[in-house]
């Protein structure tokens, strides 16, 4: 199989989309540096994916909360690498973050800040390097607040944000930031929902879009995974508030 | 919850744990009894589904390493073939056996030691496996070998399951030059002939016959005989100047989306069917002719869920292996038993099986017949006449595509059963291990 020589930083990746995302990089002839909180997790990855694809594939510890480490884990990095895809989120619970500001403090701070921040660290040197593509997983329910899932849909909604300024300021640099909102995604932390088949992807769907739109069709920057989810949002966020807020959504 | 075999002939109850860790069976093991470990779901009767409990192993589908000196491959249990195929024949390796499905995991592989088109040549896929990790019935993890543990390797080796839960193996893998098959079609016109045929081949690698088994009279038996090797790139090169060396993976496009009615498989349409597909063999037979690796392997792979072909009644594969000896007498009689009941099928398939591997392995020196039969009331004591026949010939069925065979059949065809059963008790794998074939059978 031909390398390409180029690599992939893949935070979160123990998750179903995760996982999937770094096989196709790999197969693609890519090289992998992968992270996440449980290391003995990540390597059963690490060597899963190196021995299907051939490619060279790293591991490296990293807190998703511990922003603190954030430098440290840059710094450690083998190379800077050419693109890094950030998968994590945390859906936790509406109703108990409602209750409990621990639970609502963790989930913004898995699907925000923790990931804002270190995307933002690494654009810094992707920028000061002229080159690099960074792609954040958001979530349609960042499109719009609603009910019965708004502490997570708040942080997709400030993850969205921020990759939008960071793809703004970031243009003229050499920089590309992607958002892909993947719906609803076959995996072990939607494994307890019921899913409409239509709306719903495969982890290996999910992980096909984010290569396509990275490497090959490039216009599109912000990517909803099934396509039928983008007329749905739109029409979600047309409602007029005063309608919307009587809705239960 | 309710589970079927890949027959469909019969729900089983059972309660599901789902394995996403290698090291959560251990704990999913000691705390249970009267489990099985289930990979992909082929296997055709009761084999893989829990007296109690069945230990859904699809999520142990990491591979861990490959030695490109070696060749040796090492991957958790519930890895599919598929993804191997996928990942290896583009780098110029293929399996050391595969049977006639790649939807199938590698414990399920070992724990029925699966022969494919090779076996006369290099056995079942247990003679490759150089090292399994077991989950035993204590909960330990115990790594087993030729000669580390042996008893217990050589027992799980065509074990079904029933000694432990394979969480890791290691097996060799063979280099190829191209993803090709050079396959040659020989025609014999009745089942003296097919043997003579699949003796003759017994120098080449894969060998396998299709066998009419609703022919009468002179024609009984007659066979299309598949041989093939591994192309090499100078053979790819001068037939098929523009292929690719490893073409790429075709996957199924026909899909059957509901149970077929119960009468469109009726001895006319049958029938048909086998003339069709003998004169378009006889057709192509001669010269050998360069053929995809997955067709070759996996023809019925191309038609998703082909399982539903015989309806909601489900069906039964009915497999045995007979010796050499007086092969043509007892195959004869068996085949003319299906001919005289008008209910052989279009998947019947004749092979000349080599030596066997470990203690309760089906394979063994003989030649073997599989076929399927929609699973209606009169196909039962049908198949209990065959089985007599089997019996007496000093032959046995398999047990990954067995649902209905009796205690008597199946002991007078496994020598080695007391051996197998009291290293069941000695490791207390007895009372945690128990499929609803074992106990059909009283393993």
């Amino acid at each position: 199989m031909n390398r390409t020589g180029k690599t992939l930083l893949l935070i979160g990746a123990t998750s179903d989309i995760g996982r999937a995302t770094g096989l196709v990089y790999a197969m693609a002839g890519w090289d992998l540096q992968l992270a996440g909180r449980n290391l003995e997790a990540v390597r059963r990855e690490a060597d899963d994916i190196g021995t299907r694809s051939g490619a060279s594939v790293s591991v490296h510890h990293l807190d998703i909360l511990d922003t603190s480490r954030f430098e440290d884990f840059c710094g450690a990095l083998p190379t800077l690498p050419d693109t890094v895809v950030c998968v994590v989120g945390q859906l936790g619970e509406q109703q108990r973050a409602e209750r409990e500001l621990d639970h609502a403090t963790q989930v913004l701070r898995t699907n925000f800040e923790g990931p804002a921040l270190l995307l933002g660290l690494i654009a810094e040197r992707f920028a000061k390097r002229g080159s690099g593509t960074i792609i954040g997983i958001s979530s349609v329910a960042g499109d719009r607040g609603r009910g019965s899932n708004y502490v997570y849909g708040a942080a997709k909604a400030g993850l969205s944000a921020f990759l939008s300024g960071l793809r703004n300021r970031l243009a003229s640099a050499g920089v590309r930031v992607l958002t892909v909102k993947p719906g609803f995604v076959r995996t072990r932390m939607t494994a307890a929902m019921k899913l409409p088949p239509l709306l719903t992807a495969e982890p290996g769907q999910v992980a096909d879009a984010i290569f396509s739109a990275s490497e090959m069709k490039k216009q599109r920057e912000v990517i909803y995974v099934r396509g039928l989810w983008w007329p749905i949002m739109l029409a979600i966020r047309s409602i007029p508030e005063p309608i919307f807020k009587r809705l239960r959504l | 919850m309710s589970l079927q075999g890949w027959g469909r002939y019969r729900n089983y109850d059972s309660e599901v744990l789902e394995c996403l860790l290698p090291r959560s069976v251990r704990t999913m093991v000691s705390s249970g009894a009267g489990l099985i470990a289930r990979g992909n779901g082929r296997s055709y009767g009761d084999a893989a589904v829990g007296e109690i409990t069945t230990l859904m192993c699809g999520g142990l589908s990491r591979m861990k390493a490959f030695d490109p000196g070696t060749g040796i491959l090492t991957v958790e249990g519930g890895t599919l073939l598929s993804d191997i195929l996928q990942a290896f024949i583009p780098r110029g390796y293929f399996p050391p056996v595969v049977p006639g499905t790649k939807f199938v995991t590698v414990g399920g592989m070992i724990a029925a030691d699966v022969h494919g088109k090779n076996h006369h040549q290099v056995g079942g896929f247990g003679d490759h496996v150089t090292q399994l990790k077991l989950v035993v019935a204590s909960g330990e993890l115990v790594t087993c070998s030729r000669t580390e543990n042996p008893e217990l390797f050589l027992a799980t080796i065509g074990g079904m399951g029933l000694t432990g839960v394979i969480v890791e193996a290691s097996f060799k893998m063979r280099p190829i030059e191209t993803g090709w098959i050079l396959q040659k079609t020989t025609v014999a016109q009745d089942l003296g002939g097919a043997l003579k045929v699949l003796q003759a081949t017994d120098e080449l690698t894969y060998s396998v016959a299709w066998i009419d088994c609703l022919a009468t009279g002179k024609s009984m038996g007659r066979s299309l005989i598949f041989t093939g090797e591994h192309a090499t790139r100078e053979q790819v090169t001068s037939r098929m100047p523009q292929a690719k060396f490893f073409p790429a993976t075709m996957e199924p496009k026909l899909s059957l989306p509901f149970d077929f009615p119960a009468w469109i498989l009726n001895r006319a349409s049958v029938s048909a069917f086998n003339e069709m597909y003998f004169r378009a063999g006889a057709r192509k037979a001669g010269p050998p002719s360069l053929v995809h690796w997955n067709p070759y392997f996996f023809p019925l792979d191309g038609i998703h869920r082909w399982n539903r072909l015989y309806g909601k009644r489900g069906f039964l594969q009915h497999q045995c292996v007979v010796p050499e000896g007086n092969a043509l007498a007892v195959l004869g009689e068996m085949l003319e038993r299906f001919v005289r009941s008008g209910k052989g099928s279009f998947l019947a398939v004749l092979k000349k099986l080599g030596r066997g591997g470990g203690l309760i392995s089906f394979p063994t020196s003989g030649y073997t017949l599989a076929l399927d039969l929609p699973a209606t009331a009169d196909v039962f004591p049908l198949l209990e006449e065959i089985d007599k026949i089997v019996v007496h010939a000093g032959g046995r069925l398999y047990l990954a595509k067995d649902a209905r065979q009796s205690r008597q059949t199946f002991e007078a065809g496994y020598p080695q059963l007391s051996a197998f059963k009291e290293l069941r008790r000695v490791t207390g794998a007895d009372r945690r291990f128990r499929s609803h074939l074992s106990t059909r059978l009283g393993i």
